[in-house]
């Protein structure tokens, strides 16, 4: 099995010995490295490097064509469309509400989403991280849903929540009434929240677990024999050094939820009307959902989502290179 | 096997002049050893030789020819690394095998070197293990082993035993030595260990931050050493430095005063020294004279029976510590006031600059010092 | 309070059973139902026939009414427990039902139908699987296209990352060359710039490239990961420089130096990679939804998101079509998760 899977590899690697030694003659030893980066940095630089400069330019041009050459340039017109709002806390009262709507809808969804994500997932990892039986297994039982496709989350949670789901069964058996969930907004966005918390939380669970683990067994052992309470040692060591993991979790988690397109899309449509349209989905109808392909307004709202993930990202660095010097 | 020559290397990393206009030619079978104290350079001379690293100036040549352009690879060079470098992931066989492979030999030719090189370093029932199952020792023969087969120009090999315990260095030193004599091979040595470069040397390269002081067969070294810093690496236990003072040249020699002692006259050639010239007087431990009638007094601070030989530590006239280096044991203790002697002809002289000061072409060839270092 | 708090503190290591143990245990079994069940629940509906799967309520396990062959009528006919007026009760096939009299046979008597009320008679219902759910979306719908494109581009997107994230992690880790430090800052960088903040530039570039409707248009964007690079030079990094050194001295090329020495030794670090891109490209959604609008290429995700999305809804098919998606993942798990979990909790990222 293992031999099988390195075949290709060895196949490969080994048909390029001739030509690598021929350039290595060719161009000496030392600029080698440059062979070494060349097709990462050809594919990276075509699909991330560039793209990231057209984005502003579809950004200050306007039209419906894809082709730079065919759009005319507008400045900062997106820009101005995307933000012209009468009252920003109204959404409706804005030109581009939909626009709006995303971010009031992330806004909800992120806070509620991170919230409840590190707070399960610190607790998990407390309980995980306690004598237990088996603990593996639970470790894995919490991980599994991490490793399923957006779609496939959706779509199992969807099958529950429908109309004549599992989950109407239960409230009719105990003498409720069946709701349509994904039909209400509210129950909507609940459950939008709840099936990425249910997705996702494994991930953080493990970041806070390895974090738990990580703190060394002699300092409970040395409070233990001052005689502190439990509650103290929580309070004085165990969240104090497992702080700077929950600040990379936090951020982590806040960058990432942001993000969340796929599950929601699947489970919700967005729908319904627009109570579960998040900001990415918006990029994403913009530019290619609807008739009309407006490529620049789509372009500007990333660029604003963009900014957003940089000062996150910025945020995360420090945090994490704070880490590095404890 | 191959004559090797530098000329003028020098080497900078960024801002730093790690090797300064070296010099030096390697004959054809010679065992040449690198020696000096941490960071003086040693490591850097030999990856530039191996092609490892490339010389900012100077040229290096192999057989007449000039390689600084040459890689590693195409030097036909072999090195054994102070870590071993064995390769983790491959077996002993494979280990040694990957050099040939490389030159595309075919497979029964290096299976007979492989076999012919582990058979000499004896370890034949270890070519199927991977270096992690390996003792210290054993990893130590796999990585000459590697070197073997390649049947290299030039062995250079980087500290190859400092990773070993005290037992097993000494052995292996005498394997190495061994080795060289079977292999007839050229081979660089680099240690900062003094006795490896006594014992197997047949030239010692004395390197001190980036230059070379001296260059020269280990007696020769450990006779007339160039200046200071040699006379104090080459021997153990270290040269006795005493600062002394010129009192007056003469026919007879200087005469030199060492603070607190009575003047002594010492067979040098002085004619360039000004009066009243700070120097100092380098003595080895083997040639200071513990006997009654010695002229100078110390008091003894630490006695070392070794049952064998003996060692005192001894403070001169309240402020020069003077190491004695006998034969046999002594009924000497801590506190004890002993007498000493300083044979005049076993003196070193020093000026201020730390160059030896040359003596009378008859003391070259005093035979009781090499009679000493053979004991 | 003070039991909660006790709860919150304690660690491994403690002795005795504690009430704080059985809270423990209480919710780790909740979560066992609340992430396992989902799935669960899943994998038995998948198995249910149309009308099994409209029965509310619900069952766990898929039951089906049993169906008998009764000679004298073409179809197989659905059997019922029936209830006879002298008391006892017998197994008949209903031929037809009129209102609330149905009309009965009696497969040992086939000639003979007898006239039974309605609530006189229960289904008699027997465990079956509904492997047509699996069959005829494989044989009909595209579905077996869907899988083999999901495969191509997973098997294929991870090769050429790993294989061209190495390459670029031991030129950024083991030598010195102008411009590397630059090229290390705009990797690391771009760390966390998802393709939603591009995908319309991207898809430009895909555009001009022709890849629309291609499966490359899939695999190469996301194919020079930063995440990979980052990961596999750290762990580069940490292979003595000695090691190379030694084997340039044994004449191996730069590039033998790099798959020779170099890949094994990061092997670790490359088999973490390698499930982390298996898993991307598996479960990777928005950009496959962007640019394949043919239906012959989709992948998995988007044919299984094209397939639910549609008016009328076949979830018995839907729901096996996701069993088959979530499949290959759940037996990777299955077999590497201590693998998967240690190398994740170690490197942070997924
Ligand atoms: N790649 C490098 N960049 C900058 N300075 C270096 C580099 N390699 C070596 N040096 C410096 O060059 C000097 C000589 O190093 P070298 O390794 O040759 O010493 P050495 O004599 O082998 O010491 P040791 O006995 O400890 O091995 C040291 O001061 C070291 O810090
Ligand atoms: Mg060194």
């Amino acid at each position: 099995m293992e031999s099988l899977l390195q075949l290709p590899w060895a196949i490969a690697m080994r048909a390029l010995e001739y030509p690598m030694r021929g350039i290595q003659r060719l161009i000496g030893e030392r600029r080698m490295p440059y062979v070494f980066v060349l097709p990462n940095l050809l594919i990276f630089g075509t699909f991330v490097v560039v793209p990231l400069f057209i984005n502003f330019f579809y950004s200050v041009t306007g039209g419906t064509s894809l082709f730079p050459d065919q759009r005319p340039f507008v400045g900062a017109e997106q820009y101005g469309y995307l933000l012209d709002c009468e009252d920003y806390l109204k959404p409706f009262s804005c030109r581009e509400d939909q626009f709006w709507r995303g971010i009031y809808n992330t806004i909800t969804f992120v806070s509620f989403q991170v919230t409840a994500m590190v707070a399960l997932s610190l607790l998990t990892a407390i309980v995980l991280n306690r004598r237990i039986a088996a603990r593996g297994f639970f470790r894995s039982v919490f991980f599994y849903p991490v490793l399923l496709s957006p779609v496939v989350v959706a779509l199992v949670w969807k099958w529950i929540l429908q109309r004549e789901g599992v989950l109407n069964a239960f409230l009719t058996a105990l003498g409720g009434d069946g709701i349509v969930f994904l039909a209400e907004p509210q129950w909507a966005m609940f459950w939008a929240i709840f099936v990425s918390t249910w997705a996702h939380m494994g991930f953080y669970t493990l970041i806070l677990l390895a974090g738990l683990q990580s703190i060394p067994r002699d300092l409970y052992e040395a409070a233990e024999m001052d005689g502190t309470s439990h509650w103290r040692t929580f309070r004085r060591i165990t969240l104090p050094l497992l702080w700077p993991t929950m600040l990379v979790v936090l951020v982590l988690s806040l960058i990432k939820s942001v993000q969340t397109f796929d599950e929601v899309f699947v489970l919700t449509g967005g729908g319904p009307g627009t109570a579960t349209q998040l900001i990415v989905q918006y990029i994403y109808s913009t530019a290619f959902a609807t008739q009309v392909h407006n490529f620049g307004l789509a372009a500007a709202a990333a660029i604003v989502l963009g900014s957003v993930l940089l000062v996150l990202t910025l945020l995360q660095m420090r945090l994490g290179s704070g880490k590095d010097k404890d | 096997m191959a004559n090797l020559r530098l000329s003028k290397i020098n080497k900078v990393f960024g801002s730093v002049h790690v090797v300064h206009d070296v010099d030096l030619e390697v004959l054809d079978g010679e065992f040449v050893v690198f020696v000096g104290p941490s960071g003086c350079g040693k490591s850097t001379l030999l990856r530039i030789i191996a092609g490892l690293e490339k010389a900012t100036s100077g040229a290096i040549e192999i057989d007449g020819e000039v390689v600084n352009d040459v890689s590693a690879a195409e030097r036909g060079l072999a090195m054994v690394f102070q870590s071993y470098a064995l390769y983790p992931h491959m077996s002993v066989y494979q280990n040694m095998a990957f050099g040939l492979e490389n030159n595309r030999m075919p497979r029964a030719q290096i299976d007979a070197r492989v076999r012919e090189a582990a058979r000499m370093l004896r370890i034949e029932e270890y070519l199927g293990r991977k270096p992690k199952a390996l003792s210290g020792g054993q990893r130590q023969r796999v990585a000459i082993g590697r070197a073997i087969v390649r049947k290299p120009r030039v062995f250079l090999l980087d500290e190859p035993l400092s990773n070993l315990d005290a037992e097993l260095r000494v052995l292996m030193r005498a394997e190495l030595a061994g080795l060289h004599a079977r292999l007839g091979a050229t081979m660089i040595y680099v240690t900062h260990d003094q006795v490896e470069a006594m014992t197997l040397a047949d030239k010692i390269v004395v390197l001190r931050d980036g230059r070379v002081e001296q260059v020269g067969r280990p007696l020769d070294l450990y006779n007339h050493p160039a200046n200071r810093f040699v006379a104090g690496f080459i021997g153990s236990p270290k040269m006795n430095f005493l600062p002394a003072r010129l009192l007056r040249a003469g026919a007879d020699g200087l005469t030199v005063e060492v603070a607190g002692l009575a003047p002594l006259t010492l067979p040098f050639d002085g004619a360039v020294l000004s009066p009243r010239q700070e120097l100092t007087l380098g003595m080895r431990p083997t040639h200071v004279r513990h006997q009654a009638d010695g002229e100078f007094a110390g008091t003894v601070e630490v006695s070392e029976q070794l049952g064998g030989e003996s060692y005192l530590y001894c403070r001169v006239a309240g402020e020069h510590r003077v190491v004695i280096h006998a034969q046999g044991q002594s009924e000497v203790r801590r506190g004890d006031e002993i007498r000493m002697s300083f044979p005049p002809q076993h003196a070193y002289l020093f000026d201020a600059e730390g160059t030896a000061l040359p003596r009378p072409g008859a003391a070259r060839q005093t035979a009781p010092a090499a009679v000493d270092v053979a004991s | 309070m003070r039991r909660a708090i006790a709860f919150l503190t304690r660690r491994r290591g403690g002795r005795g059973w504690h009430p704080t143990d059985v809270l423990s245990y209480a919710y780790l079994v909740l979560g066992v139902v609340m992430m396992f069940g989902p799935v669960v629940w899943l994998v038995m509906c998948s198995f249910k026939t149309q009308a099994g799967l409209i029965e509310f309520p619900p069952s766990l396990l898929p039951y089906s009414q049993k169906q008998v062959v009764v000679e004298g009528y073409k179809e197989p006919l659905p059997l019922f427990e029936v209830k006879l007026p002298d008391g006892t009760t017998k197994p008949m096939a209903q031929v037809r039902r009129i209102g609330i009299i149905s009309q009965m046979v009696d497969p040992a008597n086939p000639g003979q139908t007898v006239r039974v009320r309605f609530e006189d008679r229960t289904p008699i219902r027997e465990l079956s699987f509904a492997w047509e759910n699996y069959t005829t979306p494989l044989a009909q719908f595209n579905f077996t296209r869907y899988l083999w494109n999901s495969v191509i581009v997973t098997s294929v997107a991870t090769f050429i990352t790993l294989i061209i994230n190495s390459m670029a992690a031991y030129g950024l880790a083991k030598y010195e060359f102008r411009g590397r430090t630059s090229i290390l800052i705009f990797i690391i960088g771009t760390l966390m710039i998802p393709i939603s903040v591009i995908m319309v530039p991207v898809y430009l570039v895909v555009t001009q490239f022709g890849m629309v409707n291609s499966l490359w248009g899939v695999i190469l964007p996301g194919a020079a990961t930063p995440t990979g690079v980052f990961l596999l030079r750290q762990y580069m990094l940490t292979i003595p420089d000695e090691l190379i050194d030694a084997a340039r001295m044994d004449n191996a090329s730069e590039w033998q130096i790099y798959w020779r020495l170099i890949v094994p030794l990061s092997l670790p670090a490359i088999a973490v990679l390698a499930i982390f891109s298996i898993m991307w490209r598996w479960n990777d959604f928005l950009w496959p939804l962007i640019i394949l609008t043919r239906n012959e290429v989709y992948t998995l995700q988007v044919g299984l998101n094209a397939f639910q999305g549609e008016l009328q809804v076949q979830w018995h098919f839907v729901l096996a079509m996701t069993v088959v998606t979530l499949l290959p993942i759940t037996l990777v798990f299955a077999f590497l998760q201590k693998f998967i979990t240690t190398g994740i909790a170690s490197t942070g990222m997924k």
